[in-house]
């Protein structure tokens, strides 16, 4: 899976990895939902370092349509209740 | 895009194809999304100039608050030791103003900073990607049939889109800062050219919206305490003046 986190390009994501960030993304909404400030921003900044960090970054040169779009890092949760809802950025 | 959800993946959505509907004919899409890519760099390049703009209007104030606070400082100091304690309490009034000021400032321009500096990561990332659509393209002319290879070019002209629709909102929210910071800046230049940080010498008795400024910056007690420092500092060095001010109270009411 590949996933752009805005501002920062583009990772590949193995499917161990991507079930870990389909978590943090799940906790993020619930968060959200519990209106949980704290939370919010442990849970989206872990899953952002997630991606980050066990992703594969995609090289400037290769062309990629992603299959998730993350919000930036910078994100209020405010800005955040549009993005994380329902299912999150991830479906599950 | 199936597993795409959330707001940001619904503005990149209608951001890549309106980018990409604009061809009519589908034999010019190609020629048309690199024409595009290449306005939206200029854009980025645009952006990134007017940060770097609005970056240096502010260090050209930090650096003019800076002579305003050593300035002030020295006024105080001889106003004190003129024996004039209210002046010495306005400038020092000024000079945390000034202070306060020179901070937020400090902080706006270490923030724009941080701007420029990812635009011109996601200016170079997306010049990169530009540049490998074209190289692209022709492999894909040379290789495939007509119709296959407009469907390829689609594909990559997508994903350069997602890329330019990801710098264009990055940019977005560096011109609302910048923006913000414009506002600033102007409501520093109206204190200056009210005299705020200049003019000792206009003070007079009817002080108004500076008054209110300090007021509500709550710089009182900072004042307060400076004056004490202050007069400490003087009062070491010239002993004879509060001797004179206690010679005032010794009159006789007649």
């Amino acid at each position: 899976m590949i996933v752009r986190i805005m501002g920062e390009g583009q990772y590949r994501l193995a499917d161990d990895v991507r079930e870990r960030v389909n978590g943090l993304d799940n906790a993020v909404v619930a968060a959200v939902e519990a209106n949980d400030e704290d939370a919010f921003h442990a849970s989206f900044e872990e899953m952002l370092d997630v991606i980050r960090t066990e992703g594969e970054h995609l090289g400037d040169e290769e062309i990629e349509t992603s299959d998730v779009i993350v919000p930036p890092a910078d994100t209020s949760m405010a800005e955040a209740t549009a993005d994380f809802s329902g299912d999150g950025l991830i479906p599950g | 895009m199936a597993g795409m959800s959330g707001r940001m993946s619904t503005v990149i959505k209608a951001k890549i194809s309106k980018l990409l509907d604009k061809a009519e004919d589908p034999a010019e899409t190609l020629d048309y999304s690199y024409q595009k890519q290449l306005e939206s760099l200029q854009n980025v390049k645009k952006g990134i100039a007017d940060v770097v703009t609005a970056k240096k209007r502010l260090g050209m104030q930090a650096q003019k608050l800076e002579q305003s606070v050593v300035k002030l400082d020295t006024q105080a100091r001889q106003a004190l030791a003129a024996g004039n304690e209210d002046l010495a309490r306005t400038a020092l009034e000024r000079k945390q103003l000034a202070q306060t000021e020179l901070q937020s400032l400090d902080q706006q321009v270490a923030e724009l900073q941080s701007q420029q500096d990812k635009l011109t990561e996601s200016e170079k990332r997306l010049r990169t990607k530009i540049e490998s659509f074209r190289t692209k393209k022709e492999v894909i002319k040379a290789q495939y049939s007509a119709a296959e290879a407009q469907v390829r070019i689609s594909e990559a002209a997508t994903g350069v889109g997602e890329e330019m629709a990801d710098v264009g909102l990055a940019m977005q929210r560096a011109v609302d800062k910048t923006e913000d910071m414009r506002a600033r800046a102007d409501a520093v230049e109206e204190l200056e050219a009210a005299g705020t940080f200049e003019d000792l010498t206009q003070l007079g008795s009817g002080q108004d919206d500076i008054d209110r400024e300090l007021a509500a910056l709550g710089t009182g007690g900072m004042v307060d305490d400076e004056l004490s420092k202050l007069k400490a500092e003087l009062g070491e060095s010239s002993a004879p003046a509060p001797a004179e001010l206690e010679s005032g109270e010794g009159e006789a009411k007649p």
